[in-house]
């Protein structure tokens, strides 16, 4: 009830100043003065009972009224009607207003049994609205703001040169800038204070996210005006769904909403989580942080620290489904757009550890029913075996399980069109002294979906990645981990294909290549595939990067013949303390970000230096560097998925010489004009120097002309002009000798 | 273009000058002894000593007769170029950071240090061009920076001006007659110092060094900036080169953030920048410390720079260096 009051309160600064009512003020005067009424509630909604039971339910509601104050058997009033039978509602008297507060925030709209439900209000609520012609009778129709149009948001998209736009955070100021290869980039926008810890962008691009003390705001459209706010306080992280239809916000803090809060209700207060509709900006449910007072222990006893999940609520490739684990326990799916548990029940999945859903809607062999699937697994308990399962929902079957052994550790890697699920088993011998890993792929799209074991790795696997819309891997392997060893052990990158095979569909993964002796430990793929940087970040000692190509177009090893991948290091590159490497979202360019946060992170032999990105083609052509003072975060603009059809992009394709030859002519133009400009603006820039130069000299030689100097103070020691003596050199030359005997 | 690396001091270099004919070359250093070199061949011609303290600076006049020194035991020398001999001394409350003689050589600007009670100030003395002439004892002038303490100075073309550049990152103009303090000028950023102050080879104009990672050029009449040259480290020197239009800026990471730099980073390259367009056109590699100083060839055949390793390393210039010239440029030569 207050909400709607205070919500209408809100409004009201916008009034004219001569059609303010002063009747609001009066009332909440009228209110503060009966301070007495503040510590009651009225009760309604209470079962109706005759005299003598009347006493049992005094009881019986004085243990829930105690659980959020303090009030006495003789402080709860049930009035009696005629028939001395109660009314249904009772006055509780509690110590403090504050009590009735609280009892107000939490038992309102709590069930007493299945058929009663509490309603709670204050005593001085009802009086307020509750009094005759406090409501008006006759329908206001609220009034309708005519309707503007906003600009586009995806107005990006409609780049003639196609470029990609990326955000920049350093300093205090947030730019959106235009990547122009080589050049520096245009600016679009710049804003100071934009974000107050980071920025983010929704999975398609369409918004900029701004984290602030008082929530989340979301940018957008080509003027850059706020689209959305979402009030969070203190909010922590944020996550959207894959479609960018709704958002989780998370603070650490639980939320504290003051009353008359313009969004947030009661409903919010101590939790957590909020999920919220982007498009009405409504919250749709809230969530408090999973109690960890049962924590698992090791079998040592103590208790396993683990990592905060995120995103804790994960969502399905379609927005339909938002699941969220209660690990060791359960997994409760939730369906939107009304966030009601699915069939009521979560999914009970004893000792749970970790799930993953598919990225896209899967495409089982044989299943024509709509479905969206997720990987799960559990660990191993007393004599039961490790499992790894698939379920499908909405019919919670279990498509698939396998039994696994000896295992310390699972990691799920869906494919990006769901086609595979690798799953990292990493198994410890029967002494528990070493690890290795094997790789459990899970073929979604064959009929029974087998799993294929990949068991030929003798080291554990550190990273691992799909190729996205392939299906190829690499992998990164490192040696034992020797205890306090000053340097990281030397990993190895493998690289995984399907074999060639006669019939349709896809072989089995055969090991391409193997390369050893490195301290790389991030994978990179081009989000287009075929591309990828194998990289060392975030290390104090090396910053290489590999480009390599798995679909290299010249000769092909004669050994690799029966792979469908020809690999190829393209180049080797170095970024001085790299921490983050982005592709763009076409797969044509790469930036790699050394962000001061992330140095400072590091060990102090770090120096706080070189923040800045260098900006690379898919080849492993440096095109730019840019050193920035207190740079913290690089990030490409994502882009939605095209609209073309299948067939449309197999034309383009096809023809792409064509479009190509029309590009480059596009690039030399560009590239001429800008040439053209800096040589006219170096003619300028030259004749006006030799202007200045002209005048300057000419006032300087006056000067000295008029001080009886001569004209160039050179003059006076330069030896050619002071010592122009004349040095006479006599020469003598014999020009014929001729001896004459005189007899 | 391979240097000449000359090995005479033992701690970091502070100042290099060419004498006018360019045929020798002064450098001071930390250590207290001035050295005179050939600047042909890089042999050492002599050696200078006396002062008590770290040398900042050094100055010839334009007919090699006479040496102008400012140490940190608070004098000013001036040494007979010839023999060797002190000829004067100049004692003072502070250090001397900078000296610097007139057009003709009959007056020396000297820099002193703001310490002990003491405001920086800017002095000039009366020079005789003899080695047998009784030199006066005070100073002619003295002007006293309330402000901001003078770190350079300079004087303009026939003496006009005192040029100075100032801790806060500003350059004054003062009239070289009375002392008076004509403009100031904030030309780098609030706060970083002018590091250094040379000129044009007609002292219409010159440029300035900052620890703001720019370099500038001035109108010596006017303290208009025409020319703005940025790098991406903290400059300590900055030259004019004859006969070519370009300017040569040097620097680094501080001496004492060097330790947290690895050796590529430290940027401790000489940077050849076009004097008219403002764009970087090469580096030339060496040294491996901050280059404190650099002096180029009055007749514009060559460079040397002192590095914060000790290192004078003197370099001539080869052809390519000569023909380098911008499209515009030849069209201009062309005309």
């Amino acid at each position: 009830m207050t909400p709607i009051y205070q919500s209408h309160e809100d409004d009201s600064p916008d009034e004219e100043e001569d059609e303010i009512d002063f009747s609001d003020l009066r009332e909440q005067y009228e209110v503060r003065l009966e301070e007495g009424l503040d510590a009651f509630v009225v009760i309604d909604g209470l079962p109706v009972v005759p005299e003598e039971s009347k006493g049992k339910l005094v009881k019986f509601l004085l243990r829930k009224l105690n659980t959020v104050g303090k009030t006495r058997e003789d402080a709860i009033f049930m009035p009696l009607n005629d028939k001395k039978m109660s009314e249904g509602y009772a006055f509780v008297e509690y110590e403090t207003p504050e009590q009735a507060i609280a009892a107000v925030k939490h038992l309102h709209g709590v069930p007493l049994d299945k058929k009663h439900t509490l309603a709670v209000n204050k005593l001085t609520d009802i009086d307020r609205y509750g009094r005759e012609g406090r409501i008006d009778e006759n329908y206001q129709p609220p009034n309708i703001e005519p309707f503007t149009e906003k600009e586009h948001l995806r107005w990006w998209i409609g780049d003639p040169n196609a470029r990609d736009q990326f955000v920049m955070y350093r300093g205090d100021n947030v730019g959106v800038f235009w990547n122009k290869k080589r050049d520096p980039p245009e600016n679009i926008v710049d804003r100071l204070h934009w974000t107050e810890s980071f920025v983010q962008w929704s999975p398609m691009g369409t918004y900029l996210t701004s984290m602030h003390a008082q929530g989340v705001q979301l940018w957008g459209g080509v003027s850059w005006l706020r689209q959305k706010r979402f009030a969070h306080p203190s909010v922590n992280l944020v996550d959207y769904s894959p479609n960018e239809r709704y958002l989780t916000t998370w603070s650490n803090k639980p939320i504290d909403v003051p009353e008359g809060h313009p969004v947030l209700t009661a409903e919010e207060d101590g939790k957590n989580y909020i999920i919220w509709d982007i498009a009405t900006g409504k919250a749709l449910r809230s969530f408090a942080n999973i109690d960890h007072t049962d924590r698992p222990t090791d079998d040592a006893g103590n208790p396993v620290k683990r990592k905060m999940q995120w995103p804790a609520f994960k969502w399905s490739a379609d927005d339909k489904y938002v699941a969220r684990l209660y690990p060791g326990q359960s997994i409760s799916v939730y369906e939107l757009p009304r966030m009601n548990l699915l069939d009521k029940t979560s999914i009970k999945i004893d000792g749970i550890v970790d799930f993953e859903w598919s990225p896209s809607i899967p495409q089982r062999d044989g299943v024509k029913l709509y479905e969206q699937l997720f990987c799960y697994w559990t660990p191993e308990k007393a004599s039961n075996p490790a499992k790894v399962g698939l379920m499908s929902i909405p019919s919670k079957e279990i498509v698939r399980t396998r039994n696994l052994f000896n295992v310390t550790d699972c990691k799920l890697h869906w494919q990006s069109q769901s086609a595979y699920v690798c799953v990292k088993v990493d198994r410890h011998s029967k002494s528990k002294k070493s690890l290795a890993t094997n790789l459990e792929i899970f073929r979604v799209r064959e009929k029974g979906v087998p799993v294929e074991v990949v068991d030929s790795i003798k080291d554990t696997v550190v990273n691992f990645a799909w190729e996205p819309k392939g299906d190829r891997f690499v992998i990164i392997t490192s040696g034992e981990v020797v205890p306090n060893a000053a340097v990281a052990p030397k990993t190895s990158v493998s690289f995984f294909c399907p074999e060639k095979i006669k019939v349709a569909g896809v072989g089995n993964f055969k090991h391409i290549r193997t390369v050893d002796k490195k301290n790389h430990n991030g994978i990179y793929w081009s989000p287009k595939g075929r591309f990828v940087i194998v990289a060392t970040v975030h290390s104090a000692q090396s910053f290489d990067m590999d480009f390599w190509d798995l679909d290299f177009e010249g000769e092909k090893p004669e050994s690799d013949k029966d792979l469908t991948a020809n690999l190829q290091l393209m180049a080797t590159a170095e970024h001085y303390g790299v921490t983050d490497i982005d592709w763009d979202p076409t797969g044509r360019y790469v930036a790699t970000s050394a962000s001061m946060w992330k140095h400072s992170t590091l060990a102090d032999e770090f120096p706080q230096m070189e923040n800045g990105y260098h900006l690379w083609d898919f080849k492993g052509t440096q095109l730019r560097e840019e050193h920035i003072d207190r740079f913290k975060q690089f990030l490409w603009r994502p882009r939605p998925p095209t609209l073309l059809s299948k067939e449309e992009q197999k034309q383009i394709r096809k023809n792409l010489r064509e479009y190509s030859k029309v590009f480059d002519e596009e690039d030399q133009y560009e590239l001429d004009t800008a040439n053209l400009a800096i040589v006219e603006q170096r003619r300028r820039a030259l004749d006006e120097w030799l202007a200045w130069r002209a005048l300057v000299e000419n006032e300087l030689h006056e000067e000295r002309r008029a001080l009886g100097l001569p004209e160039d103070p050179m003059e006076e020691t330069d030896p050619k002009a002071t010592e122009d003596a004349v040095v006479e050199e006599i020469i003598e030359e014999i020009v014929e000798e001729t001896e004459e005997i005189v007899s | 273009m391979r240097p000449i690396l000359l090995q005479g001091h033992e701690r970091s270099l502070t100042q290099i000058k060419y004498t006018k004919d360019g045929d020798i070359l002064f450098s001071t250093a930390k250590d207290h002894v001035v050295c005179a070199w050939f600047s042909a061949n890089g042999e050492r011609l002599g050696t200078y000593h006396g002062h008590q303290g770290a040398l900042w600076t050094v100055d010839v006049d334009p007919s090699t007769t006479l040496l102008a020194t400012g140490a940190a035991d608070n004098t000013i020398r001036l040494w007979d170029v010839r023999m060797g001999k002190c000829l004067k001394t100049w004692d003072f409350p502070t250090a001397i950071k900078r000296v610097e003689f007139s057009e003709d050589g009959t007056q020396l600007v000297a820099v002193t240090e703001q310490r002990m009670g003491y405001l920086g100030t800017i002095v000039v003395l009366d020079i005789v061009v003899d080695v047998n002439a009784e030199q006066a004892d005070e100073p002619r002038l003295r002007i006293t920076c309330e402000e901001s303490k003078a770190t350079v100075a300079g004087w303009s073309y026939l003496s006009k001006y005192i040029i100075a550049g100032h801790e806060d990152g500003s350059v004054s103009q003062y009239d070289s007659g009375t002392g008076d303090l004509l403009q100031n000028v904030q030309v780098h950023e609030e706060g970083l110092q002018v590091t250094d102050l040379q000129w044009a080879p007609d002292r219409t104009y010159f440029i300035t060094a900052s620890k703001d990672k720019t370099a500038k050029i001035l109108a010596a009449n006017n303290l208009k900036i025409l020319k703005s040259y940025v790098a991406d480290t903290p400059l300590n020197t900055a030259a004019i080169t004859p006969k070519k239009d370009f300017v040569i800026l040097g620097g680094g990471q501080a001496a004492m953030d060097v330790t947290t730099t690895s050796s590529r980073q430290g940027k401790f390259e000489a940077r050849f920048y076009h004097r008219i367009f403002e764009d970087e056109i090469g580096r030339v590699k060496g040294h491996f410390g901050p280059l404190n100083t650099i002096a180029v060839h009055p007749r514009g055949q060559g460079y040397a720079s002192g590095g914060e390793d000790g290192y004078v390393r003197v370099h001539h210039f080869d052809k390519p260096y000569f023909d380098f010239m911008y499209e515009v440029e030849r069209e201009q030569a062309r005309r």
